[in-house]
């Protein structure tokens, strides 16, 4: 398949009109990339909240407070190698999370109880 | 399941505002139309601290230095988010990087304009910032998960530049007459090269809209220039200044205020690379990347040598 697509607005001036060169020679390469989870605060969980590139682990903790811990979001950040995450695959959604669908007596709104019954 | 059907699959998700995620079936044009947008996003906030990095170490102020300085430091970050979400989509950082120095990539021509005053800072933040956020408060709601997420984190921290930027101007335009004269001045150059940051005009597509159809935009070129002159026609009466616009005029009949016409042959030479800094910028940034090469190495080298130490403990 194949768009054309004429319009273009901020941030997306198209390569044709760019009058730009293309002789882009890929020299070096990226340090690893790392997911960052951030701890908003003491009793919460952390939580995803972008990844950055990094030499090492101690850099990407340094990293990760210039970038997202500026304006006290976080007091504990957690920094893991992108690729030792495992994601589940969408396609595989079906199969994953259908058998949760028709057990709806693992809701407590499935029971009904007398009226006399409280705090349950 | 044929490409129809994935195609059917993918539409209907946009349709019912369901986010498409990095590893999701995707048309081959909306991986590449995000992913260009996306990087040219991010190459804008890299090379967007240049104008006003120009002025840190000139700023008049301690107080006007840190303030600078936060901001500029906040658009390197969002150059990082950005950055971030584009790679998802199956392009190197360094690939990208590569497109930026050799003029394969584009970025806002704005940042190619000069920043001559310390108005101009002021004016930056308020007129530049303020018609980014326009178009970024837009993009919090568009379709691809990543974008829309850095989106979400970058307009939390883009009010404060427009604020600051409004304020620095507001103190100019209550200080001398040449304190004001500058304000003027720095408003009469932002204006018109801020109203070309949302693009060419609608007329100019005669295609159907696919980007709106995937929703990676949700309003047009038109559209949100009109809303940015209608919020800025009334806010620089606060500062008592003009800007440079004589068919600027509230039209009761639309609710909206009419405005003249850009002049589109600047636009396209910016664009095309003959703007007033375009070369500066592009040297600029070169120049910090192969200045910072030996320091990117020695890191890398650094983490190896550790990593040995660990192992061998
Ligand atoms: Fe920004
Ligand atoms: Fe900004």
């Amino acid at each position: 398949m194949n768009i054309a697509i004429r319009k273009f607005y901020y941030g997306d001036i198209p390569e044709e009109k760019g009058g730009g060169k293309t002789d882009a020679k890929a020299s070096g390469h990226d340090w690893p990339l790392w997911e960052v989870f951030i701890r908003s605060k003491q009793g919460l969980d952390h939580k995803h909240a972008g990844s950055l590139h990094a030499a090492d682990a101690q850099m990407a903790i340094e990293n990760a407070r210039d970038v997202y811990t500026r304006r006290m979001e976080g007091v504990s950040i957690w920094v893991v190698e992108s690729k030792y995450i495992t994601a589940s695959n969408p396609d595989e959604a079906g199969e994953l999370y259908e058998p949760a669908m028709d057990k709806i007596y693992r809701h407590p709104t499935f029971y009904e109880l007398p009226d006399e019954v409280n705090h349950m | 399941m044929s490409v129809q059907d994935f195609e059917k699959i993918f539409q209907d998700k946009i349709d019912n505002e369901t986010k498409i995620e990095p590893k999701d079936w995707m048309p081959d044009a909306y991986r590449k139309t995000n992913l260009r947008q996306i990087s040219q996003h991010a190459h804008s906030e890299i090379v967007g601290m240049l104008p006003e990095g120009n002025w840190i170490s000139r700023a008049p102020s301690l107080k006007r230095k840190a303030i600078l300085l936060a901001k500029v430091q906040d658009e390197a970050g969002h150059g990082l988010y950005l950055y971030s979400a584009a790679e998802t989509l199956g392009m190197s950082r360094q690939e990208m990087i590569n497109d930026l120095h050799s003029g394969k990539a584009k970025y806002s021509s704005i940042f190619n304009y000069p920043t001559l005053t310390w108005a101009d800072i002021g004016a930056v933040g308020w007129l530049v910032d303020g018609a980014a956020i326009m178009n970024q408060v837009m993009l919090t709601r568009t379709s691809y998960g990543p974008y829309a997420r850095a989106m979400v984190r970058i307009c939390k921290e883009e009010s404060f530049h427009q604020r600051q930027g409004f304020e620095s101007l507001l103190v100019l335009s209550r200080g001398s007459k040449e304190q004001r004269d500058m304000c003027q001045d720095a408003i009469n150059r932002w204006w018109w090269p801020a109203l070309m940051m949302f693009g060419p005009r609608d007329t100019e597509s005669t295609n159907s809209d696919q980007s709106m159809k995937w929703k990676i935009k949700r309003k047009s070129n038109d559209e949100l220039r009109q809303q940015f002159v209608d919020m800025i026609a009334e806010q620089i009466k606060i500062l008592g200044m003009k800007l440079p616009d004589d068919k600027l005029k509230w039209n009761e009949e639309r609710r909206h205020y009419d405005f003249g016409e850009i002049n589109w042959d600047e636009f396209w030479q910016v664009v095309k690379g003959n703007g007033p800094c375009n070369k500066q910028r592009l040297d600029a940034r070169r120049k910090a990347w192969e200045e910072g090469e030996w320091v990117r190495e020695a890191a890398v080298a650094y983490a190896e040598k550790k990593k040995l130490k660990v192992a061998a403990a």
